[in-house]
């Protein structure tokens, strides 16, 4: 019979990490809290630099699941060491006694009503990077009339020590770039603006997404934070920023504005921590053995991870990751038991 | 560039590695905060004097950093302490304690304050 290996986080980096784990010839248990699996990616419409489709890189790894033991809706009840073995119980009232953990877990997206001056939940012209998706997904844009000039905001929760996420989210600089050419796609006559601080274009092709916003969208970037955003009597609202080129203060009035909400570490993590004792960093993220040689193993013996788990990660990082991970397991597994 | 001393006007360029900055020192040792700047123009933007004024404290910031004290200082006079930027900054910068110190510092004179 071969050996179970517990994954827990159903996102992109669980599930492929559970595909290799089982091509290596590992049953592995994955455990996923919400109804569905796909994470964050599920919930994607289309993914930078290139615009392939979310559900496109999802689904060969949704039919590909034979072999793997998955639950969704449930969590983990309690984890303990039990000589050399972890004794995982679930919500379900299963439980599995393992060697290996895979923790998967991944982000959690901040709560944009955290940064109360943008006015999230109380303007209704102001939407989420997450919202935007749903509306590219579904097609069903929310019924604002009017809507001739849109903004996004770049860095919300992100590189915010008051918010309590000092780290920068990586994905959202390129993300918005791409929300912004899509809107111009569907959208040619809109006015277009991105309030950044910094445009980290950091990929391959990232900053060929950002030339064409420039070139072929005319979409208009401000470099400054928005400091705060108000609402008129119409519904309209007015963004201030300091155009920190020009050295003034701008006043702005936009029909719509979107939060580029940033990556927060998982509400799950400090449970997790304390189940298993393992350390998260002063930013709230697991903290691996090494950023640079050993990413996926943790401090504790037969602990792994993967994915946005122990930082901010881009999709193809993250299933790099899972990968690294199970071949770390794999390798933990074959090493004789301590006798 | 060399400067022969033939020019009719002033060099424009920033020459920060002749900027020697003792104030700055200072002025880091009793506001550590001070470098944590990434200048995202936050305080600007919400400041009360600065739709009116020069006041930007991002410019006081970066200016003191290069050496700048003439063209900086009298940007601050402009402020009323009312804390907005203090609300706004992502860095949670003391910025009211910070302009403050810089006032110790370079010396931000109350009597000169007072212009009728």
């Amino acid at each position: 019979m071969s050996q179970n290996v517990v994954v827990i986080g159903g996102g992109p980096a669980g599930i492929e990490a559970s595909r290799k784990l089982r091509d290596l010839g590992y049953t592995p248990i994955l455990i996923e809290k919400e109804p569905v699996l796909g994470g964050h990616l599920a919930r994607w419409d289309r993914l930078f630099p290139d615009g392939v489709e979310a559900r496109a890189v999802l689904r060969p790894m949704l039919e590909d699941l034979d072999g793997i033991k998955y639950f969704t809706d449930t969590e983990i009840a309690s984890i303990n060491r039990l000589k050399d073995t972890w004794v995982v119980k679930l919500s379900n009232g299963l439980s599995a006694q393992v060697r290996a953990i895979l923790l998967t877990t991944g982000f959690d997206l901040f709560k944009a009503e955290k940064k109360e001056e943008y006015g999230y939940g109380i303007y209704e012209r102001v939407i989420t990077n997450a919202e935007l998706e749903d509306w590219f997904k579904s097609g069903a844009a929310p019924q604002f009339d009017k809507v001739h000039t849109i903004g996004f905001v770049h860095c919300v929760g992100s590189r915010d020590e008051k918010a309590g996420n000092r780290q920068c989210s990586k994905v959202c600089c390129v993300t918005a770039v791409k929300q912004a050419c899509e809107f111009k796609e569907k959208y040619p006559d809109l006015t277009v603006y991105c309030f950044y601080m910094d445009l980290r274009m950091f990929g391959r092709k990232y900053e060929d997404l950002y030339l064409k916003a420039q070139k072929e969208h005319g979409v208009r970037f401000v470099r400054g934070r928005v400091s705060e955003v108000s609402e008129d009597i119409d519904g309209h609202l007015f963004v201030k920023a300091e155009d920190t080129l020009f050295g003034k203060p701008l006043k702005i009035k936009m029909d719509m504005l979107v939060l580029m909400c940033g990556m927060a570490p998982a509400a799950s993590t400090p449970a997790l921590a304390r189940m298993m004792s393992l350390s998260a960093g002063e930013d709230g993220f697991f903290l691996p053995q090494s950023l640079v040689s050993s990413p996926c193993t943790s401090s504790r013996e037969g602990v792994f991870f993967a994915g946005s788990a122990t930082g901010p990660k881009t999709i193809p990082e993250t299933l790099g990751e899972a990968a690294n991970a199970a071949l770390a397991i794999d390798r933990y597994l074959k090493t004789p038991e301590k006798a | 560039m060399i400067d022969f001393g033939y020019g009719l006007t002033p060099s424009a360029t920033l020459r920060i590695e002749n900027v020697k900055n003792p104030r700055f020192m200072e002025l880091h040792a009793l506001e550590p905060d001070v470098v944590k700047c990434i200048a995202c123009g936050s305080c600007a933007a919400s400041c009360s004097a600065g739709c009116f004024t020069e006041m930007n404290l991002r410019r006081v910031i970066l200016s003191l950093q290069r050496g700048r004290e003439k063209e900086t200082l009298p940007m601050l006079r402009h402020c009323m302490l009312c804390g907005k930027c203090q609300l706004v900054c992502p860095r949670g910068i003391n910025t009211r304690h910070l302009i403050l110190s810089i006032g110790k510092v370079y010396g931000l004179d109350k009597k000169e304050e007072v212009q009728p």
